[in-house]
């Protein structure tokens, strides 16, 4: 296994005796563990990237709320507002507005891709799509990032966890946004290390993040939270990209959320017994979900 | 586990949630595979957070659209209550507490088809992926449908283990994982069998042939 990594350090290092970029590195390890052509590997992830576009179209032409009422139209609002003088830049907004609309589109039961969950499914597409735009990227650019996403998303999986029920939201949404980072940062032309330096900026920022969601759906608070997760992994990328670097490397930060993803009490592990979930606002909702079934 | 690409762009999915719809529609799938088709009648009882927060999130739903065969990304999901009347499927659903040693993401089936009758517990343990604890109350390891699996009921008795893998390796099959359990000394035991390669229907009726076996199934990959 010429590709394989683990860790952040081990990654960084194949970068370095290659000469090549993190996606290069994720596309032939996955190569090899999947035992497919790079070229198949490629395909897929496009495959993907066509449903993710099909999600916001569906999402952006429906303004219905929920089921639950929790959650749908924001994505519209948020496209038809113009402020004046606009204060957050347009491919942040443009970013946000992908992510609810492939957020409400999950919560009407839609077709979505998990990246790395479902709770966090807005924030790496919303992004790379916006940014792309911004960029003048084309498709072949945007599969690339999405491997440099997913390399990170495997390096905190294998060494901490990606679930909101065992790591709290700073293992969804958090890893979410250090994933965007880290592609953002790859696609702008940063370095191997810059990527890790945006990835570890923007993970550091969410940290100790519980999971509260309202009557246990994923909706609030996790639609705006994609949102959050989004400007964060803008701004970490701004800063690695201005050469700033992490006091803590990437590996250790990941080391850190684990411990506090385990020192987490369950009621705030996604049971929608505590945080949010626990207002006034969120157990009256709970109870009308689940009110009208017994 | 160790994770790859496209378990983290990935799982593609019905929404909303991976645990609680994809991982429910998979779960209902292999029973499904584990029956050999749509069962005509499913009792399905939920136990822990599935039992709690099923509702919002389609978990009844999605668990009858995987016993009705859909993958977790066929949106004939939404529709699967409609789906399943048309099949002629009668289901019907509980909540239950099947106790503290299980996953908080449980479900217990019982279903008939053809006269054949099947208890499947498993649990869905995130991010779409599932795993079956228990078939016919005998205890299951390695069956989470990553791998094409050969599933074994047989008597518990000297020899029928050794029969089962040599009747494998004649066929030329390479045995990836294997896990034997059974119920009491002398009844049932289960033998769970993970292949690298497509299982061929000659071994099923190799296998099928000996009288200390009572059926083998097949389950395919379903991801
Ligand atoms: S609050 Fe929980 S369910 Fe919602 S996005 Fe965060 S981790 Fe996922």
């Amino acid at each position: 296994m010429g590709y394989a990594f683990s860790s952040g350090t081990e990654l960084l290092d194949l970068t370095d005796k290659h000469g090549t970029a993190i996606s290069d590195i994720t596309i032939n390890y996955s190569a090899e563990q999947q035992n497919l052509a790079g070229l198949d590997i490629l395909g897929e992830m496009q495959r993907r990237l066509q449903v993710i576009r099909e999600a916001i179209d569906l999402g952006m032409q429906h303004a219905e709320r929920s089921a639950s009422g929790l959650s749908g139209g924001d994505a519209q609002r948020l496209t038809a507002y113009a402020p004046d003088v606009p204060l957050l830049g347009q491919p942040v907004k443009q970013a946000i507005t992908y992510s609810f609309a492939i957020m409400e589109h999950n919560a009407r039961f839609g077709r979505i891709v998990a990246f790395p969950t479902a709770g966090s499914a807005g924030t790496v597409p919303g992004c790379l799509l916006a940014a792309a735009e911004a960029l003048g990227k084309d498709d072949a650019a945007l599969v690339r990032a999405m491997f440099t996403s997913a390399g990170i998303g495997m390096i905190i999986g294998n060494n901490a966890m990606l679930a909101g029920a065992t790591g709290g939201c700073q293992a969804e949404v958090g890893s979410a946004s250090a994933m965007a980072a880290a592609a953002l940062t790859e696609l702008r032309g940063g370095s191997p290390d810059q990527c890790f330096q945006a990835a570890a900026i923007a993970l550091k920022g969410l940290l100790g993040l519980v999971c509260d969601p309202i009557g246990g759906l994923v909706e609030a608070p996790c639609v705006k939270r994609n949102a959050t997760a989004i400007a964060n992994a803008f701004m970490a990328s701004d800063l690695a990209l201005a050469g700033i670097v992490s006091n803590v490397p990437f590996d250790e930060v990941v080391e850190a959320m684990r411990n506090i993803g385990r020192s987490m009490p369950a009621s705030l592990r996604e049971t929608a017994k505590g945080g949010l979930a626990a207002t006034e606002t969120g157990k009256r909702v709970w109870c009308a979900v689940m009110g009208d079934e017994s | 586990m160790s994770w790859q690409v496209f378990d983290i762009v990935g799982p593609i999915m019905i929404g909303p949630s991976s645990s609680h719809t994809s991982g429910a529609a998979r779960l209902g799938k292999v029973v499904h595979e584990l029956i050999g088709g749509t069962p005509e009648t499913a009792e399905i009882q939920l136990h822990g957070s599935f039992a709690e927060v099923y509702k919002g999130h389609g978990t009844d739903i999605a668990l009858l659209a995987g016993l009705l065969g859909f993958a977790p990304d066929d949106p004939r999901l939404r529709q699967a209550a409609e789906e399943a009347q048309q099949a002629g499927m009668t289901y019907m659903i509980s909540c239950v507490d099947l106790g503290l040693g299980h996953h908080p993401n449980t479900a217990k089936f019982s279903v008939v088809r053809q006269g054949e009758r099947l208890e499947v517990i498993g649990c869905s343990i995130g991010a779409g992926n599932v795993e079956i604890v228990s078939i016919e109350g005998i205890k299951t390891n390695y069956l989470d449908g990553k791998f094409e699996t050969l599933i074994v009921m047989q008597q518990d008795a000297p020899g029928v283990v050794a029969e089962i893998t040599e009747t494998i390796a004649r066929e030329g099959l390479n045995i990836a994982q294997m896990g034997v359990a059974r119920e009491d000394r002398g009844e049932r035991a289960l033998t769970i069998i993970n292949l690298d390669e497509k299982i061929p229907d000659d071994l099923i009726t190799e296998l099928a042939c000996d009288e200390r076996i009572l059926w083998v199934k097949v389950l395919p990959i379903i991801y």
